[in-house]
């Protein structure tokens, strides 16, 4: 591989970025007046808010070799519940937090679910939980769409700040900074504090993580219940961009989550990975369908190229590993 | 995090000082039907290497996961340092100082060495249940313990899975004695070793011995056990067989204790054919 070991690492920690850059300039050249538009951009962002939250829930499950299945259910569960309770009058502090409650709740029936019933891998539980929150979301909108939220619900989903140097509605999205803070909050978390440093460890070696004396199974349930907070984090965000809830938003939004995860680098076998890589692998998802967009390739050609680059993605890592291993 | 003072206020200097650091009396273990171990008595002095031996399924295992607080016993008492204490988990055990190294390392191969010394005792400041971990200090410190032990690494910040079989159990050995360690229990710490390394880690055993910590050895390795015990206890199908000090047996008799058959002090049969 490369002679200097520094320059490796550094290419290691950082080549996502520059995939990310590569993209971004070769869509420039390709369509210079629209895609480095300020619309576009907003538009991009907008978008791929809410999967990004899904991605960084995901990837939290992922660290530690896990898998949550039900974040589509969730999300959509929570962005109905919250838009039933919108209908039924209740206040808007009230509705705010109501989408970030489900998706705790569901998160904790999830982890819950792994430890205490001890069901062989978090595939089937949260396979459950993907059937039970989709009835669920069904069953309290009566299957139809809710639409026509408060303004203050909309806010986070829809706010733009055009600070005066913006043409409305471009601008930088309210969900820009939500992410942001959220991915800080989420790195400090996981670098800084012991459970972040055990959820790293629990996904290293679980044995391991057990006989340090750390309660394994309470690190399991905080980390569903993470994933299911971003869920629900995830439905406020879609539900303020579409102005409503309805019932089949996030279908298969799950696997999105999961491919951005395993793009931007992380092992899927638990340890591995960090909370930028993750966010590049959202934003290449998102160049990509923006890009094919904007090229005029039907989304059926998108879907191909997504499955092309998660293999790409994965195997190019194999690749590096197999070298490191050598060295 | 702090460790829990000690019951007895002048635990530096035993009023006994022959008294056992570690004792367990009429220990007896259940399986379901099966009897693991039946009315098992055992004593660790303080500063002593204590080999212990037994075939496959005697027990050993057994009485070492009761002694590190990862089983409860069926029945019988465990002394530590003159009072009698029950530990509901393994941190409890590790909490008065009793520390296990496993066969298989237990480390987290994605996690770099000075994480693996301190996982599960990050230091930090503590905020709302949450350590803040402060990984300059746990560097420091770990370069500081590791030099303490003469354990020699490129780099603390190295992932362990980049290391040697024989650097990994040095770094399991380090984790278990980064805080004041007063029993280490090994379960056949050599076992999964190169040839090579085997010696590193029996002369880092004999170490620990020197920091007045007194460790547990489990081994089918005759040249394990005498090179570093001072003593070796043998356990039989689940009960006390024999004990001596290592100065008053042989290499033949333990082995002939790990096949119960006592008094063995001639070479095994097949030694003898040619």
């Amino acid at each position: 591989m490369l002679a200097n070991p520094e320059v490796a690492k550094f290419v290691e920690r950082y080549g996502i970025i520059a995939v990310v850059a590569v993209m971004m300039l070769a869509l420039t050249i390709l369509k210079p007046d629209v895609f480095l538009s300020i619309t576009n951009l907003t538009n991009i962002v907008k978008q791929n808010a809410s999967a990004a939250l899904l991605a960084l829930g995901m990837f939290v499950v992922i660290l530690t070799a896990g898998i949550d299945l039900s974040v589509g259910s969730v999300m959509a569960l929570a962005m109905v519940s919250l838009a039933v309770a919108n209908r039924a009058g209740y206040s808007w502090e009230t509705i705010l937090l109501i989408g970030p409650f489900v998706g705790i709740a569901a998160g904790w029936v999830n982890g819950a679910g792994l430890t205490w019933l001890r069901l062989p891998h978090p595939f089937i539980m949260t396979l459950g939980t993907l059937n039970i929150a989709r009835g669920l979301t069904n069953l309290v909108s009566g299957g139809a769409p809710v639409s026509g939220l408060k303004p203050e619900v909309r806010y986070l989903g829809q706010k733009t700040y055009d600070f005066g140097i913006f043409a409305p509605p471009a601008g930088i999205p309210a969900s820009l900074f939500l992410v942001a803070i959220c991915a800080i909050g989420l790195w400090f978390f996981l670098n800084r504090t012991s459970i972040g440093r055990h959820i790293y460890a629990i996904g290293g070696n679980p044995q391991a993580a057990r006989v340090s004396g750390i309660d394994v199974n309470r690190v399991l349930v905080i980390v569903y219940v993470i994933c299911g907070f971003f869920a629900g984090l995830a439905g406020l965000l879609l539900a303020g961009r579409t102005d409503s809830g309805f019932p089949n938003a996030g279908i298969g939004a799950e696997l999105d989550a999961i491919a951005a995860v395993i793009i931007g680098g992380a092992s899927f076998f638990g340890g591995r990975g960090t909370v930028l890589g993750v966010l590049a692998g959202v934003l290449i998802i998102g160049l990509l369908r923006n890009g094919l967009n904007l090229l005029n390739v039907s989304v059926f050609w998108q879907q191909i190229l997504i499955g092309v680059v998660i293999v790409a993605a994965v195997y190019v890592d194999v690749l590096r590993r197999r070298a490191a291993v050598r060295t | 995090m702090a460790r829990k003072p000690s019951k007895k206020p002048s635990s530096s200097e035993p009023e006994k000082p022959s008294a056992p650091l570690l004792e367990a009396k009429g220990i007896v273990k259940y399986f379901g039907a099966i009897t693991a171990l039946r009315d098992v008595n055992f004593h660790l002095n303080r500063g002593e290497v204590l080999g212990v031996v037994g075939d496959n399924g005697a027990g050993k295992s057994t009485l070492m996961k009761i002694l590190s607080g990862l089983y409860a016993p069926s029945a019988g008492q465990i002394i530590f340092d003159g009072g009698p204490v029950a530990f509901a988990s393994p941190r409890e055990a590790r909490n008065i100082g009793i520390e296990m190294v496993y066969q298989d390392f237990a480390l987290a191969g994605n996690l770099p060495i000075f994480e693996n010394i301190y996982l599960g005792r990050e230091p930090g400041r503590r905020i709302l249940g949450l350590t803040i971990v402060n990984h300059a200090q746990a560097r420091e410190m770990a370069k500081e313990h590791l030099e303490r032990l003469k354990i020699h690494v490129k780099s603390v910040d190295q992932p362990v899975e980049e290391l040697s079989g024989g650097q990994r159990q040095a770094v399991a050995i380090a984790r278990s004695t980064a805080f004041d360690a007063r029993v280490v229990i090994m379960d056949e710490p050599t076992a999964a070793l190169a040839v090579k390394e085997v010696g590193k880690v029996l002369d880092l055993i004999r170490g620990l011995k020197d920091h007045g910590v007194s460790v547990i050895l489990i081994s089918h390795r005759m040249d394990d056990i005498f090179y570093v015990c001072d003593r070796v206890m043998a356990l039989y199908h689940g009960a006390n067989f024999a004990e001596a000090p290592l100065a008053h047996t042989s290499r033949n008799e333990v082995i002939g204790w790990i096949m119960g058959t006592r008094g063995h002090k001639d070479s095994p049969a097949h030694d003898r054919v040619h």
